[in-house]
């Protein structure tokens, strides 16, 4: 059996790179080690993707005509369950740093095809992602690009894709922004058919050289007559966006960064680590697989245990893969989506295009109270297959004293590290409640029920809201 | 804690995505407007005259009964000098009123503060709405936030706890769990206080739905709900004296007109039937509303949309409120625009100062940074 450290490790792995493991995943990883599982996440390619004649036969919407909620559960069923768990976070990466959202687009299956996009660019070169990102249907909408035009030109998407998605604030002029959206122009989408009666269609990019500005532009330095693709090819050169990507990168897959906008003012928490990103950007041309190999492989990310609040979807996903209650589509995942808006991250509907807050500012008063209630109805419930999982692993090991179980249950939901006060309380309840018994039925009822509560209470604790 | 009902209580409304004021309260007779926006701009013969230069937008019906009334006052030209054209940074600065430096504070929140300095209300502020903005964030200041106000508590969920006693115990052991701890870190002081809060908010709020009721119906929209549970919270007593929603996206980049006169057709009527409930309640009379937006739009349109513009304009409103119109339109003469857009002439912070001052009777200079200008509106 693998040892401790390295279980612990890998879990960490796991949370961070995919939506966490069960123990008996993170045994079959451990078996391989560290690197080799890295490896593995890192081709997703090289695992089954979802079988999507399920998703085509249990929600049949989802592609077509249909609301956001089955867009949303279409999503929350592949975090669930893929079998490519570094894609899937990092379409979700993708999601939160180019967030598009369907309260202005109004067609959310066109948003999942953004989404299906960043699937297939995740790994590959940052370059080639923003040229895609450029020519969505769901972003040219979302940022008005179908409304720039040679000689009137509208500068939203030119303006996002510097401040935004790319360089950050104070890094380029007005007249930069002015020039990048000129050769933007004829960058657009094919005629819609309108929504009312037929429902919703699929949109599909169109350039338009007639009406691209074809002149001269003048872009951080550079002169030339510049389309698209130029202007790209310039910014993804420019040391600000290996900076500015690999904070991002840093803030999603290590630990909490200060917010966004203040990054032009508040140097990185671990410069050191930042600068380690910034050179793999460099050596790769902005490959992101090098990036990533890099990042997973570190030292700084190693050591950064429990250092980020998980985000919704976060806290969703892997409370629900560890109960183990959804592997099927069913109707439960539309819930399961909203749960992730009402604990404050609505999928496919960020708030705006600077996307959401992050760290302790996923927290607020209503936003604990969802997480708290969402994660302890689900570990306490006895009868998911997840928890019978976990009964049958104290049952094993044969742990009945306090001190025992407590740390059996930290140890199989995680292996989970609490602070020394909450652990103290959790030992308390155990005291309490006595010794666990497996002797006859009632007793065995009885000490079922002793550990629905605290698997509950870890569940609702203050520890539980890191990953 | 306090529950006077008569202290002052104010609804902060934010509109969020840049509305275009230009098109709120609209010059109509004057030609630059229709010069400039051939498509977005709206014709003469349909708006709602104030007097022969200014006009409400022709959606805004309910406001402009109010505002005959005398009890809508308008903000003309607010914003900031140097207005950033973002979303992101100009909603910052609207939250934390820094427009130098990137700040962490919310005003709302110092002034929930100084209100209730020991924090000993846990309602008395209540955001509604997903997450929380910028203007409530401060740490050691308990905001409640509802995003459902019916499914609001603690530990409600967990299988198997059917009687009063073992979820009271369960409720004692999360309460212990979330005491103050030395040195586990900011965040997770921040966890604590913020479950030790949410605990109490709950007991307390849950109490506001059960008392209400009203002949008033309001439409089917999110501004409709979230005030209608305002006017909920506010008829319950609870000693609230902020209360935060927000409403959007008002971000009309491209095809403007039909998303702009819906958003203004549900947040008047809304707004007419939030002032209604309170009227039937006895509860008007102690109440105002600010209505504010990040900035506004271009002067001239780019086809179908605006884009992102400087100077705009905000609005109070309440029975107690001196109804009419503040400070100055902003000059729509090509030399007069900063960069294409109105430009600002009345510091946002002096609206807030005026809220602060007047109504709220604290000092304004700490929460806003400094002194400002400050409108009469009382």
């Amino acid at each position: 059996m693998p040892d401790k450290e390295e279980i612990a490790l890998i879990a960490h792995l796991m949370r961070r790179a995919g939506f966490g493991a069960s123990r008996q995943e993170l045994e079959e990883r451990a078996a391989n080690g560290y690197e080799a599982t890295v490896e593995e996440l890192l081709h997703p390619e090289e695992q089954p993707a979802i079988d999507d004649d399920i998703l085509y036969r249990y929600l049949p919407g989802y592609e077509g005509a249909l609301g956001p909620p089955i867009n949303q559960a279409e999503w929350v069923y592949r975090m669930v369950n893929t079998q490519r768990p570094l894609e899937e976070k990092l379409a979700l990466f993708w999601h939160q740093l180019f967030a598009t959202g369907n309260s202005k687009v109004d067609n959310p299956p066109e948003i999942t095809q953004q989404i299906a996009m960043f699937r297939r660019q995740a790994l590959g070169s940052f370059r080639d992602l923003l040229v895609e990102l450029a020519k969505n249907p769901a972003m040219i909408w979302w940022l008005d690009n179908n409304g720039n035009h040679n000689g009137a030109i509208n500068e939203n998407w030119g303006r996002e894709l510097l401040e935004l998605f790319s360089m950050g604030v104070g890094n380029y002029s007005e007249d930069d922004i002015k020039d990048a959206s000129r050769a933007f122009t004829g960058w657009t989408i094919e005629p819609k058919i309108p929504r009312n009666p037929l429902g919703r269609f699929y949109w599909n990019f169109e350039y338009r050289p007639e009406d691209h500005d074809d002149g001269e532009k003048n872009f951080l330095g550079h002169t030339g007559r510049f389309n698209g693709e130029d202007i790209i090819d310039i910014v993804v050169k420019q040391p600000a966006t290996a900076q500015f990507l690999a904070r991002h990168l840093y803030n999603f897959f290590v630990a909490d960064e200060p917010q966004v906008p203040s990054w032009n003012i508040n140097p990185p928490n671990d410069p050191d680590a930042v600068n380690q990103l910034v050179a793999a950007y460099d050596e790769s041309d902005g490959n992101l697989r090098s990036i990533l190999r890099l990042l997973f492989n570190s030292d700084f990310f190693k050591n950064a245990r429990f250092a980020r609040v998980k985000s919704p979807a976060e806290l969703v996903v892997s409370t629900v893969r560890m109960v183990g209650n959804y592997q099927e589509p069913r109707p439960g995942f539309n819930m399961l989506a909203m749960e992730c808006n009402w604990q404050g991250q609505e999928l496919l509907n960020p708030p705006s295009v600077e996307s959401w807050h992050t760290g302790g500012e996923w927290i607020d008063g209503g936003a604990l109270v969802r997480r708290v209630n969402f994660a302890a109805g689900l570990l306490g419930d006895t009868s998911l297959p997840g928890v019978r999982t976990i009964i049958a692993g104290l049952r094993h090991r044969g742990v009945s004293a306090p001190e025992e179980f407590v740390d059996a249950c930290l140890d199989l939901v995680g292996p989970l590290e609490f602070s020394g006060s909450t652990r103290s309380e959790l030992l308390a309840q155990a005291a309490e409640d006595g010794d666990l018994n497996w002797d006859t039925e009632e007793e065995t009822e009885k000490s079922e029920k002793k550990i629905g509560v605290m698997l509950a209470l870890i569940a609702a604790s203050r520890d539980f809201q890191f990953a | 804690m306090t529950a006077n009902k008569k202290d002052p209580v104010v609804v902060v409304l934010q509109l969020t995505g840049a509305n275009d004021y230009l098109n709120t309260i609209i010059p109509y007779t004057n030609g630059h407007y229709h010069d400039s926006r051939p498509k977005v701009g709206i014709p003469q013969d349909t708006v709602l005259p104030i007097d022969d230069e200014l006009a409400f937008n022709p959606n805004m019906g309910p406001l402009k009964d109010m505002y005959d009334d005398g009890k809508v006052a308008i903000i003309h030209g607010i914003g900031f000098e140097n207005s950033p054209r973002s979303h992101f940074r100009a909603m910052d600065i609207w939250h934390t009123c820094e427009p130098e430096v990137v700040g962490t504070e919310g005003w709302v929140a110092k002034v929930v503060r100084d209100l209730d300095p020991q924090g000993e209300n846990v309602l008395k502020c209540v955001n509604f709405g997903q997450g929380l903005p910028r203007a409530l964030a401060l740490r050691g200041v308990p905001i409640t936030s509802v995003s459902n106000l019916e499914s609001y508590g603690v530990m409600s969920s967990v299988p198997g706890i059917s009687s009063e006693e073992e979820r009271n115990r369960l409720l004692d052991r999360f309460a212990r769990m979330y005491a103050p701890a030395i040195g586990t870190g900011a965040t997770m002081d921040y966890l604590g206080q913020t479950g030790r809060d949410a605990l109490r908010g709950a007991d307390i709020i849950k109490a506001a739905p059960e008392k209400y009721t009203s002949t008033i119906e309001y439409a089917d929209n999110g501004i409709a709900k979230y005030l209608r549970d305002v006017v909920r919270v506010h008829t319950a007593d609870l000693g609230t004296q902020v209360f935060y929603t927000s409403h959007g996206p008002f971000d009309t980049h491209f095809n403007q007109p039909p998303m702009h006169t819906r958003l203004w057709n549900e947040v008047s009527g809304a707004i007419r039937d939030f002032f209604d409930d309170l009227r039937e309640h006895d509860a008007a009379d102690n109440l105002i509303m600010m209505i504010f937006t990040e900035f506004g739009r271009r002067v001239r349109d780019n086809g179908t949309g605006t884009d992102h513009g400087a100077g705009g304009g905000a609005f109070i409103i309440g029975d107690n409120v001196k109804g009419g119109m503040y400070g100055t339109y902003p000059s729509l003469k090509p030399e007069d625009l900063n960069q294409g857009d109105l430009d600002p002439n009345y510091d946002f912070r002096g609206f807030y100062s005026s809220v602060i001052d007047q109504w709220l009777g604290l000092d304004p200079v700490p929460i806003v940074g400094g002194k400002f200008e400050q409108i009469q509106f009382v």
